[in-house]
């Protein structure tokens, strides 16, 4: 039932996207959290929590605005895949000295970096734009230029195939032996190390990969809002992305997403009903997920999963 | 560099070492009984500062040194022990038994949850009062003037609190019975050690430095909404450069990253914000477990 989900949760978000035209840019930014949510998920199963991963989702965004500023008639789609190679590149870089830390050191080392890369892109205007960004104009998208209607439309119909796309490649990575040995890492490190696998080089994989779709995050962010600012790389950002991976659950990679329609809804609550509150909302939703379910959404599907597949027997 | 810019950095660096010290150490400490690090200790900071600001300006305050600094006083150390008791009991002991990440979220759904209160209770302004430096008066040394305030009564309350949690561990009941559940909690308990309650009191001192270092700062500072993430992050930096649990140790490295910030203040302003990260990434480098961590081995 699981394998199905990513289905319905793009069908769901196309859905909604077009019979309530509104919800189109909630939902895009929703699923680009989602994205990097799943990439902080696979640290959360290997035990460690990092927050700082909004930095390489910043970091690709600008990555991407620096691309389409050097060739403007790029096509968003091939922006979609630099801003993700952009990740690629920086977590292969970061990785290879985080891959040394476990625990609060892992998490703070990550707060630090982004908080670096926030405050230099602030400082240096001339270069960045300051706190104020860089806007840009919609690049062509699948060839076309197209009205804001459209473009997001098409962006959305992008966003929910990507999302079948990544569960089955990130599933394909959790069964892969590398992805068994992130499980290994949470529970014992010295016992990896025993049976002869390298406990960095499962982590740094793992690293790098969730980097890649923190990249893949930024990119779909900056087309949705036309504009990147540092304010995409603060800590804040980083936290939702957690927040979304614990809401949602790591038992499956779905549960990133379904974190991230929940997510959405959340906020478009918050905004409505409890305005200026959404650090409390959030705040007090997490400490609630943390000792009522503390395995997320996706725990309570794999039950029913489990009942079903008994029933059948 | 002249001789005068190198003693305003070493001074400066000193006020900032003295702050950074406090809180480190409080965070450190609950560290060492409970084996948690409180992601929210730098909002538990920001409402130290906020409840010295608003006793000060509720309590009509005098000119004398005494009445100045008795708003700082109360409204530290009883913040301190209202939010110590609450953290402790409302989620630090319920998640004790958890694994590692579920502890970091949960003290970081506190924080989530203390930026905001802050924000309702004393608003976005940014708050201010200097009664107490304007009090204390100013010395000049080799021609520059500083406030007394911050080069003399700042670093050494920051010396006279760390000299009597020292002469605490070592010499009272509660000390002893402290060290005892750092060193292990299970032995403790078998020994008649109420190591529940020792955590509870644990918790409400640390958070008293905490509460105490920001009202402490709030004189020479400006509250804004935000002053708790930056010093969460500063205060880790200090932990983790001086290792974690290591009381001593963070003397030297809230020193360390006090002077450094201080020198790129008046050096290179833009690296102002990045240098304490630097630092923590320079020497997580050299020694991943911290300068004065004793290397323990790993349990299998």
């Amino acid at each position: 039932m699981l394998r199905i989900f990513p289905w319905f949760i793009g069908a769901l978000a196309i859905f909604l996207g077009l019979y309530f035209s509104w919800m189109k840019t909630p939902l895009i930014i929703g699923l680009s959290y989602g994205f990097a949510a799943l990439g902080v998920s696979i640290l959360i199963r290997a035990g460690q929590v990092s927050f700082g991963h909004a930095g390489f989702t910043c970091m690709s965004g600008y990555a991407m605005v620096a691309a389409l500023k050097i060739w403007p008639e790029i096509d968003g789609l091939i922006l979609i895949l630099i801003s993700g190679l952009a990740g690629l590149i920086a977590g292969g870089i970061v990785g290879l000295f985080m891959m040394r830390y476990r625990g609060i050191f892992f998490g703070m080392l990550n707060l630090a970096m982004s908080m670096v890369l926030f405050s230099l892109l602030g400082k240096f205007y001339h270069v960045t734009g300051g706190t104020d960004g860089i806007s840009f104009d919609r690049p062509k998208l699948l060839g076309q230029l197209l009205d804001r209607s459209n473009y997001e439309t098409a962006l959305l119909v992008l966003c929910a195939f990507f999302v079948v796309i990544t569960c089955s490649l990130v599933q394909r990575f959790y069964a892969s032996p590398t992805g068994q040995a992130l499980i290994a890492l949470k529970s014992n490190e010295v016992r990896l190390e025993y049976i002869g696998i390298s406990a960095k080089k499962v982590f740094y994989k793992g690293y790098v990969a969730s980097a890649t779709l923190c990249g893949f995050a930024g990119g779909i962010f900056a087309l949705v809002q036309g504009l990147v600012t540092p304010e995409m790389g603060y800590w804040v950002s980083s936290g939702e992305y957690v927040f979304i991976a614990v809401l949602g659950g790591t038992y499956h990679a779905v549960g990133a997403f379904i974190g991230a329609i929940g997510f959405t809804f959340l906020k478009l609550f918050a905004a409505a009903a409890m305005t200026g509150a959404w650090q409390l909302v959030i705040g007090s939703v997490l400490l609630v997920l943390i000792f009522v379910a503390p395995n997320g959404l996706v725990a309570w599907l794999r039950k029913f999963d489990r009942k079903t597949s008994h029933a059948q027997k | 560099m002249t001789s005068s810019l190198l003693l305003l950095v070493l001074f400066d660096g000193l006020t900032q070492a003295a702050l950074l010290f406090l809180v480190a150490l409080g965070l450190t400490l609950i560290f060492g009984v409970l084996r948690i690090i409180n992601v929210a200790h730098g909002a538990v900071y920001a409402f130290g500062g906020y409840a010295a600001a608003s006793v000060g300006t509720a309590l009509v305050t005098g000119d004398s040194i005494g009445l100045s600094l008795l708003p700082i006083l109360i409204g530290g150390i009883s913040m301190g022990l209202l939010l110590g008791a609450i953290i402790e009991i409302g989620v630090i002991r319920r998640i004790l038994a958890m694994d590692e990440v579920m502890q970091l979220l949960a003290t970081f759904a506190v924080f989530l949850i203390m930026e905001d209160l802050q924000r309702f209770i004393w608003g976005t302004a940014p708050v201010s009062v200097g009664g107490a430096v304007d009090a204390m008066g100013s010395v000049t040394i080799a021609n520059i003037t500083y406030m007394s305030y911050q080069v003399i009564f700042l670093p050494i309350s920051a010396l006279i609190i760390y000299l009597a949690l020292r002469w605490t561990l070592g010499h009272t009941r509660f000390g002893r019975q402290l060290v005892a559940v750092a060193h292990n909690r299970e032995v403790a308990s078998a020994m008649g050690i109420n190591a529940k309650r020792i955590g509870l009191l644990t918790f409400c001192l640390g958070t008293v430095l905490g509460t105490l270092g920001g009202a402490l700062a709030s004189p020479t500072t400006t509250l804004v909404p935000g002053t708790g993430g930056d010093m969460m992050v500063l205060s880790f930096a200090v932990v983790a450069v001086a290792g974690l649990g290591q009381i001593t140790g963070t003397i030297v490295a809230a020193l360390l990253i006090g002077v450094a910030k201080a020198l790129s203040v008046h050096l290179f302003p833009e690296l102002d914000v990045v240098v304490p990260y630097l630092i923590m990434l320079l020497i997580l480098l050299w020694r991943p477990q911290g300068l004065f961590a004793v290397t323990q081995s790993r349990r299998v």
